[in-house]
């Protein structure tokens, strides 16, 4: 992978009445790579996208395609093409004719159309199918033809919103396998929005997690697995365990920490003496003893278990009521329920992450201004 | 048990045989009477077989040119009416502004007030406004109550349009014109024609409305109403009857587009 930047969104905020729905958003998307903005809905992933796109202007800042700033080209004016959630196919043309569309806007000659439009066809396994309509399509194979339609016109960036939605789960996974391994042999720059965490971790080579408008992480789908910056995202992808507490000690890349049932260590860089941290804790990272273990002071009994298929899950309830999840695998001896029992962690597994972070912030501003 | 099935079956074949008579009969009747060689008033007795009738309609030049009148009318005020209607539909649609549903609400009211009401206050808004009755009065007049119709029309088509593709069309290149024209115009075309047919058929029938607002001008349907003061002419009916050919050709035409349409989504 290149490392050019080839869009570039500087600084850029949306509001819409009230509503500051993007909120100083900085993002550098990276020739020919699979980038993958992932949030709840109303988090503002789909408004950057359309930004981009040139269907909404931002509010303030600059984008950038290729070094060339876009905000005042039109949608048609740029080098950047769309596959959109509901496909948006032409209901009144053939699939020749819609995937032929953009060279036919750009006065291609005919033969010359006819021979990318079969290819196109080809590349998403629809030959035969010139001339029926969309209405004839299923789900899967109106999302080809939207994906067709848009990468005929050979974009610098492919921009997708949602396009895998609105099918069943089988098909979903079916198509994440297929769109990431033509984002590979094409080596166009995907740039991708979805709601759905595994998906955005089966496909991406970066994700970007939004909430609330700002971006809060960009990295790979691992280090944000397994480094997660904000309490949001350690919540957000994937299952975890979260304990609030005050930092007691440091001691290297190790600090002791104080919470409400006793106290744990957990690593992390940067974090002083008496901040308030969280620290996050996969429940397949999560250990438990019978007896009390050096260096955390923390006790619970097993509630309950449940069985999900290889693994088996147990919920351990802190003497405050707070629950935690615990996953072996199902053929080991577990503990009866209600014993006794001191879960740890190794020091390595565990993620500390400040409090003070953007959201944690913009919660006080709320109960101020709010 | 099956008895009991087949005498319902019958029942529902003599009823639906019963409301198909009481709405053919009037026009079987029209037709019928087309052809009647009677030439006593008011020209109900059969007297035999004669296409005499269509020979003398077509050198009765006053009936056919008040259709030619009626003609004109029904496509000026058709086109009017078109391009007012969906502007309109797709601007309420698109957009949103203060007193949408106010001015939703107010396209109703041409469509249920009385025609005689809508008539008298065209009427009263021409002479006010000092505009001679003729043939232009006519026109605003019949586009005025066609216009919420092409509205709905054009409106039922867009509940199912998606946005979406026209920011497709723009995405790939094509400027708002182009978008105009290759997207949204033929998308919503089915609508617009329905719309222009359903306009096209009010503006040709109208009675009431015309009668306030035609000055020295006949249309069709007025020229009839003066010549049954004494009896339907049967050169009417001859009118009437082929009037009717057409339009059910037309409707078959449509129609039978339609299924062969339907046929190759199936295909």
């Amino acid at each position: 992978m290149k490392d050019e930047i080839i869009v570039k969104v500087n600084q850029v905020n949306k509001i819409y009445g009230m509503n500051h729905v993007v909120k100083d958003l900085n993002l550098s998307v990276k020739q020919g790579e699979f980038l993958t903005l992932l949030g709840s809905s109303g988090c503002g992933k789909t408004t950057t996208l359309r930004m981009i796109a040139g269907f909404e202007e931002a509010t303030s800042g600059s984008i950038l395609v290729e070094g060339e700033p876009v905000e005042n080209k039109e949608p048609f004016e740029r080098n950047v093409n769309t596959v959109f959630q509901s496909y948006a196919l032409f209901p009144h043309m053939t699939i020749f004719d819609n995937i032929a569309y953009g060279l036919k806007v750009k006065k291609f000659k005919k033969s010359e159309i006819k021979e990318k439009v079969s290819q196109m066809l080809s590349l998403v396994q629809l030959e035969g199918f010139e001339k029926r309509y969309p209405r004839q399509l299923s789900g899967g194979q109106k999302q080809r033809v939207a994906i067709a339609r848009a990468l005929i016109n050979n974009p610098k960036v492919l921009l997708l919103d949602e396009p895998l939605g609105a099918l069943d789960l089988k098909l979903r996974k079916q198509m994440q396998l297929e769109l990431k391994e033509l984002q590979s042999r094409l080596g166009i720059t995907f740039l991708y929005v979805t709601h759905d965490q595994e998906e955005a971790l089966t496909m991406s080579d970066r994700i970007g997690i939004m909430h609330d408008g700002i971006l809060e992480q960009l990295a790979t789908p691992r280090e944000i697995y397994e480094k997660p910056a904000t309490r949001f995202i350690a919540t957000f992808i994937g299952e975890t365990n979260i304990f609030d507490g005050r930092i007691e000690t440091v001691e290297g890349d190790f600090a002791k920490v104080l919470l409400e049932n006793g106290s744990v260590i957990g690593k992390g860089e940067g974090f002083v003496k008496d901040e308030l941290i969280s620290v996050s804790i996969r429940p397949e990272k999560l250990k438990y003893s019978m007896e009390p273990v050096e260096g955390f002071e923390l006790n619970g009994y097993v509630k309950s278990y449940i069985y999900v298929g290889s693994v088996i899950k147990a919920i351990i309830v802190l003497p405050n009521g707070y629950e935690i999840k615990l996953e072996r695998l199902a053929s080991e001896l577990l503990p009866e329920i209600g014993s006794r029992v001191f879960p740890y962690w190794e020091v390595a597994d565990s993620v500390l992450i400040h409090s003070f972070d953007q959201t944690f912030y913009r919660a006080v501003e709320d109960i101020q201004y709010g | 048990m099956r008895r009991k099935h087949k005498v319902q079956r019958i029942l529902k074949m003599v009823f639906c045989c019963c409301i198909y008579l009481f709405l053919f009969l009037p026009i079987i009747v029209i037709v019928v009477n087309s052809f009647n060689a009677t030439t006593k008033k008011p020209y109900l007795s059969w007297k035999g077989f004669t296409l005499s009738w269509y020979m003398k309609l077509f050198q009765n030049e006053e009936l056919l040119s008040s259709f030619g009148m009626t003609l004109s009318i029904a496509v000026l005020s058709t086109i009017l009416a078109v391009i007012i209607g969906s502007i309109a539909a797709v601007g309420m649609y698109k957009y949103k502004f203060k007193g949408k549903a106010l001015i939703d609400g107010l396209l109703y009211i041409p469509v249920v007030i009385p025609e005689i009401v809508l008539g008298i206050s065209l009427l009263t808004i021409f002479s006010k406004a000092g505009i001679p009755r003729g043939l232009l009065t006519l026109v605003l007049a019949h586009a005025t109550f066609s216009i919420p119709f092409v509205v709905f029309n054009v409106r039922a088509r867009l509940s199912g349009y998606d946005n979406s593709i026209e920011e497709a069309s723009m995405d790939l290149g094509a400027n708002r014109i182009h978008t105009f024209l290759h997207i949204t115009l033929p998308v919503l075309a089915p609508g617009i024609g329905g719309g222009a047919l359903m306009a096209f058929t009010l503006s040709i029938d109208d009675v009431i409305i015309s009668y306030f607002t035609n000055g020295q001008v006949k249309t069709f349907p007025l020229k009839v109403m003066d010549s049954i003061k004494s009896g339907v002419a049967p050169d009417v009916n001859a009118f009437s009857t082929l009037i009717l050919i057409g339009t059910t050709l037309l409707v078959v035409l449509t129609q039978s587009g339609i299924f062969r349409k339907n046929n190759k989504e199936r295909g």
